[in-house]
């Protein structure tokens, strides 16, 4: 399913700890509010899709975005939770929204 | 009508459409009609495509689960590639979404959401029922999914991790359920026999 594009790699690798942007565009977006400024890690690379966010505008067959599943657990996410310890959740993340916090 | 013979949930009552259409409705109606005029779209395949919709159902999921349970081979390659898998099934993915399946275990149990609308593996398991659908669903699942199972009636043991799976983009998930214990004679119909549309969203798990 993993496409080989020599010229543009995926920028992530699986186990690599990244932010989710915390950015609010008008728009079209696939990035649930409850998950931007998060720390999250890659599990995996999903492959490259379809841009959703010029695809919500007719712009079809647009260009491709890597896209990555990403886990957080979920005391991370709400720091109120009072399930169990390693209870977590994964969700899709396109590269565009994902930032390198070695650079930060 | 008779007083005598009216009823509020007459199941024989005609459908009628004698209410103002809502914004979305006239939009929906507006844009089929365009791909019509333009001869995009025809009617046909309009209802062509209704047609495939409604042919879907659970019983698609159970048979994928049934058969992965009795054979380890197919299980490894429904969790690797789902759409292969389920193609070699006799099942299509119609709409060109990514088929990913997600198995439970003794230690891991999922759960599927889509908080941003209403994500769901409909070439496998035909459409959504409406609570999966519903704000609340898709709101505390994400926050709470141990507080929502148990009011479908699950609780999950405190030494299984929990993973929520959040449907965003590409994926739809189905959950590859335990198999309850005792089935172990079972054929293979028995055993789909015993798959529900819950467990396989993972809001449920099965027993025999």
């Amino acid at each position: 399913m993993q496409q080989v594009v020599s010229h543009n790699p995926a920028k992530y690798s699986v186990g690599d700890a990244v932010k989710v942007s915390e950015r609010f565009p008008i728009g079209h977006y696939r990035v649930p509010m409850y998950m931007r400024g998060k720390l999250v890690t890659i599990t995996k690379i999903l492959g490259r899709y379809v841009n959703p966010e010029e695809e919500g505008f007719g712009k079809n067959a647009g260009n491709k975005l890597w896209c990555y599943l990403v886990s957080i657990p979920q005391d991370a996410l709400w720091p109120s939770y009072t399930g169990k310890k390693n209870d977590r959740l994964e969700i899709e993340v396109f590269e565009p929204w994902l930032e390198n916090i070695k650079t930060l | 009508m008779s007083k005598k013979h009216h009823h509020p949930h007459d199941a024989h009552a005609a459908i009628t459409h004698d209410e103002k259409p809502g914004f979305y409705e006239i939009l929906e109606i507006s844009i089929r009609e365009l791909l019509v005029e333009k001869g995009l779209l025809g009617p046909a395949e309009i209802r062509e495509q209704i047609e495939v919709l409604d042919s879907r159902s659970p019983a698609l999921g159970s048979m994928l689960v049934a058969r992965a349970w009795l054979d380890p081979a197919f299980k490894q390659r429904l969790l690797d590639n789902g759409v292969a898998a389920a193609k070699e099934m006799g099942i299509d993915m119609y709409d060109d979404t990514d088929f990913s399946v997600v198995e439970n275990t003794e230690t891991v149990h999922h759960v599927i959401v889509c908080t941003l609308c209403s994500c769901y593996p409909r070439p496998v398991l035909g459409l959504p029922p409406d609570w999966y659908k519903s704000k609340e669903y898709r709101s505390r699942t994400v926050k709470e999914p141990r507080a929502v199972l148990e009011e479908f009636g699950t609780i999950i043991p405190a030494h299984v991790d929990i993973v929520v799976k959040d449907s965003t983009a590409n994926l739809r998930y189905m959950v590859l359920p335990l198999r309850p214990a005792g089935t172990e004679n079972y054929t293979e119909s028995q055993l789909a026999a015993l798959v529900t549309r819950d467990a396989m969203i993972g809001v449920k798990v099965l027993r025999a």
